[in-house]
């Protein structure tokens, strides 16, 4: 199944995805689509003036086009999730992923979507993080067992 | 050909970085590796890449992690070498998270021995009937 992830380039949540045999969607996939494309038009992460146009299928004309621009990497992505796993108000997202509304609408988007969600907190101790990674794989677990039904 | 750059983050006490590096040589796939100091960049084709890391991951799964990287190893846009340095953009949540690491490589190896974290109790909110009662007896008072 495919599991959107919140922060969108977490290492933990891309790898605990993948270890219990899932597909992460994460923004790294869709940066390394345009970075790879013959024809760098606007280094370093390839978004062109065209991108801003893609996310009006997410956010009205009047938002600001850094949204948009994001939203032209993170939407697809959310149109294709069946599940997702968000972790709450992370540290990192006041830091280079920081664009507050941004996270808002990815938040709004994966949640009007009814699909399977995890939220949790990142773990600050090690009972947490016990609870945090059991929380995961029993989550994982329940979405292989729906996709066998 | 769909080629990927995937990056392994090492946090363990008994793997390092060249341990990794030697074994992927010694499988002799047709990959392009780089060393670094939180890990391993690999990079190649998609199928190739998966089934390498996967092999990969069993030298110390509880101390090796793997992500995606949208950028190839050297991109000379992203290099600190062609950008008169200062810390790579993603560096910073690799730091965040490389912080919890060691906590979640004891929540994997709890997991793989069974054990269930106890539940925790919820706080109960205040019934309305309760904060009434406490408001009459402050009004009394």
């Amino acid at each position: 199944m495919k599991v959107f992830i919140y922060p969108t380039n977490s290492l933990i949540l891309s790898d605990l995805v993948e270890r219990f045999g899932h597909e992460p969607l994460a923004v790294m996939q869709e940066i390394s689509k345009r970075v790879n494309t013959p024809g760098l038009d606007s280094p370093p992460m390839n978004i062109t003036p065209e991108d801003p146009k893609i996310g009006l299928k997410y956010a009205a004309v009047e938002v600001p086009s850094g949204v948009r621009g994001r939203m032209a990497l993170n939407g697809p992505l959310i149109s294709k999730a069946e599940a997702a796993i968000i972790v709450r108000d992370p540290v990192v997202s006041f830091g280079c992923m920081g664009c507050a509304r941004t996270n808002e609408l990815v938040n709004f988007l994966i949640r009007a979507k009814k699909i399977p969600i995890l939220d949790l907190n990142y773990p600050s101790s090690e009972e947490e993080a016990k609870e945090f990674v059991y929380r995961i794989s029993q989550f994982l677990k329940s979405l292989g067992q729906e996709e066998k039904k | 050909m769909d080629n990927i750059t995937k990056m392994i983050v090492i946090n363990s006490s008994k793997v390092l970085p060249s341990d990794v590096v030697i074994k992927l040589y010694e499988s002799n796939a047709d990959v392009m590796i780089k060393e670094t100091c939180f890990g391993v960049m690999v990079s190649g084709e998609r199928s190739v890449v998966d089934k390498l890391l996967f092999e990969t991951r069993k030298i110390d799964p509880y101390g090796i992690f793997i992500k995606e990287r949208g950028f190839a190893p050297g991109e000379p846009n992203r290099c600190r070498a062609t950008r008169r340095g200062g810390a790579r953009p993603g560096f910073h949540m690799l730091e965040t998270e490389e912080r919890i690491l060691p906590q979640i490589a004891q929540g994997l190896r709890a997991l793989d021995k069974g054990e269930i974290p106890p539940q925790k109790m919820k706080k109960k909110k205040l019934e309305l009937e309760k904060l009434k009662e406490i408001i009459m007896k402050a009004e009394v008072s």
